[in-house]
């Protein structure tokens, strides 16, 4: 594991109470590999990325990155360890500065971590990222963000996050904003690069097609917790929680084939509840056709049914 | 599928529509021909890509163009009649009776300081004309129309402000506010894009539901894929301000034809899996001075030599179906 996330817990005080962003979630990430991280807006997965870049410090709980911790404030976090872990954001047009050109926005990172390094060579390096990305240096070097695509700023983001030479990535809904010719752009270069350098990516998203298409395993949040966590054919093939089968239930699809693969037993009900005051017990209750006393009563384990898929639902742990 | 006679009028039909729009860069030459029908009753979707001109070709139907928006040429027929040439009121009158759109972001659609009930009474008195209503008689109509759209305690959010709803509710008022105006044809222009999927599921099958009990014909448009699938009879795709194919909706999407709609299609993820393609090579083009011939062409894997030419017409292919691409010349 490069990455291990244990009872991680981030709560925002806020004047009308307390929001349980992340609420006590465990999973590993392991070394080149894509792990998905999916859920619905208000579910947590984007905070639980920032945690992990460093963005918010977790309330509680341990982040170990190679076996070390690194759930300390961000100012007291090794600097080798800031540039081993970069973070893609979901829109590109606010996370570039728009007064920078490419060739400054993916120089940045080299300043900070590589201070021995001549502005010759940095400048040869960063013909050879973008080049990486499939942006002609020539070409896109001394533009600005205002005269780029879509598309083109999220590879100059890409770029960027490759400048100090990562080892694990966190991408945000990294191609939510696009189009899907140009997501496929996008997604064929980030899926070369991790080749290349052997990069871990956290893949967060909303998009479950995407999802079974990019990662080698999938974790499913829901306000603030991980329901189920399964290597991605048998989260698609055999899903076992009832929210995780909700949501491939409401995935629209292409092909009669996809329309068979989805679970026709629960239709979408009901809205997310608010984080500020989740349901007791089991907090997808409110929205599940198979709820019985115990759900609202007992929390329910997050637990192995087999080699590798946990589930957290009474219905497959009976004696938890 | 309703049945195609010749001589029936289709309730609307777009013909050679060209709209372009003045900005300080010089014209751009957006809409370079539209044309697409919608039968009474039909479901017919729009797919393309951001900036393919979609949302244009809707906002000329209502009449809603932006005022740097010049049309340049074609007819858009309601029963056979060109709503370009009606005068304003004759317009508002159809606009106001026939007509309803859906926009894409609900926030947006409503006034955030007026109580949500408050404003769609007064958009149904502005529909109703003058005193020909009772006011009692108005809420009872959207309380209704809010149960219809299946709204949680609708008494509260008719009193409610938009910002004490959620996008799925505020979603669903906006619909009901749609039902309460529309007797023919329901524009609803990427309805479920801000959505989360779970909601986004919920809102189609609403739609769906409500457009088949009132018998309403539909006009979706989208860049979802599979939200246009489930929900229509037909589909158009465009391409860079042209229409590129028409299809049923099971045949399009089992057998795109247009080299561009096979490649969107393909870029597309799939839920069964099997990886994802590179996508289309190249951008969309710039609308300042678009390709010769078909606009596709500088991306096309099959161009031939005559397709930075001339523009394709349209030919025939199964099942009804319209490509404008010379790989289908020689039927």
């Amino acid at each position: 594991m490069i990455l291990e996330v244990e009872n991680l817990k981030k709560y925002f005080e806020v004047s009308l109470g307390t929001v349980r962003a992340i609420d006590d979630i465990s999973f590993g990430v392991e070394e080149g590999e894509t792990f998905g991280l999916v859920g619905e807006s208000g579910s947590g997965k984007s905070t639980t990325g920032h945690v992990i870049v460093g963005i918010y410090k977790p309330t509680s709980g341990k982040i170990l990155y190679k076996g070390e911790d690194i759930s300390v404030p961000l100012k007291k976090r090794p600097i080798m360890l800031k540039k081993e872990i970069q973070m893609v954001f979901q829109d590109p047009r606010s996370s570039l500065n728009p007064m920078q050109t490419v060739r400054d926005i993916v120089e940045l990172p080299m300043r900070i971590h590589m201070k021995h390094m001549s502005s010759r060579d940095r400048e040869a390096k960063v013909k050879r990222i973008l080049e990486e990305v499939g942006l002609p240096p020539e070409d896109f070097m001394n533009r600005f963000p205002r005269e780029l695509g879509g598309g083109e700023s999220q590879l100059v983001a890409i770029a960027r996050a490759l400048a100090s030479e990562p080892s694990f990535i966190v991408l945000d809904e990294p191609t939510s904003a696009l189009d899907v010719s140009i997501q496929a752009k996008i997604i064929s270069v980030l899926l070369k690069l991790q080749r290349e350098y052997n990069l871990s990516y956290l893949f967060i998203t909303h998009d479950l097609s995407l999802v079974r298409n990019v990662s080698r395993r999938v974790a499913i949040m829901y306000l603030g917790k991980i329901y189920e966590l399964a290597p991605t054919e048998r989260f698609f093939v055999n899903p076992l929680h009832p929210y995780t089968k909700m949501l491939l239930s409401s995935v629209p699809v292409l092909t009669e084939d996809e329309e068979r693969l989805k679970p026709k037993e629960i239709r979408s009900t009901g809205e997310i509840p608010s984080p500020m005051n989740p349901p007791s017990g089991c907090r997808f209750r409110t929205r599940c056709p198979l709820a019985y006393e115990r759900c609202s009563e007992v929390e329910p384990k997050f637990a192995e049914v087999e080699d590798g898929h946990y589930v957290a639902c009474h219905l497959y742990n009976s004696q938890s | 599928m309703p049945s195609r006679e010749d001589e029936r009028v289709p309730l609307l039909e777009v013909r050679n529509l060209k709209v372009s729009y003045k900005t300080y860069r010089g014209i751009l030459k957006v809409l370079d021909g539209v044309n697409f029908e919608i039968e009474k009753g039909e479901k017919v979707g729009i797919i393309g890509e951001s900036g393919c001109g979609k949302t244009t070709t809707m906002k000329a139907i209502m009449r809603i163009l932006p005022s740097n928006a010049i049309v340049e040429g074609g007819e858009i027929l309601y029963n056979g009649t060109d709503i370009l040439k009606m005068s304003e009121s004759e317009f508002n009158k159809i606009r106001r009776e026939r007509f309803a759109m859906i926009f894409q972001d609900p926030t947006a659609a409503l006034n955030p300081v007026f109580k949500v009930g408050e404003q769609l009474m007064d958009i149904l008195r502005y529909s109703k004309g003058t005193g020909k209503y009772d006011e009692d008689d108005l809420k009872e109509e959207i309380i209704g129309a809010f149960r219809e759209v299946m709204l949680p305690d609708p008494e509260r959010v008719f009193d409610s402000y938009p910002f004490q709803l959620s996008g799925g509710m505020r979603q669903r008022v906006c619909i009901a506010l749609a039902l309460l105006t529309a007797k023919e044809l329901l524009i609803a222009d990427e309805p479920t894009t801000n959505l989360d999927v779970t909601i986004q599921d919920q809102i189609l099958r609403l739609i769906k539901d409500l457009v088949s009990r009132r018998d309403l014909s539909v006009i979706l448009i989208s860049h979802a894929l599979g939200a246009v699938r489930g929900l229509v009879d037909r589909v158009y795709v465009m391409y860079a301000g042209t229409m590129v194919e028409s299809n049923e909706v099971n045949e399009l999407f089992r057998s795109p034809k247009h080299p561009y709609t096979r490649a969107l299609l393909s870029s597309a993820p799939r839920l069964t899996g099997g990886g994802i393609s590179q996508g289309i090579p190249g951008n969309v083009p710039d609308y300042l001075n678009p390709p010769s011939g078909c606009r596709f062409h500088p991306r096309c894997e099959s161009k031939k030599f005559i397709c930075d030419i001339e523009p394709p017409g349209f030919f025939s292919v199964e099942k009804g179906g319209k490509v404008a691409c010379f790989l289908y010349a020689e039927r």
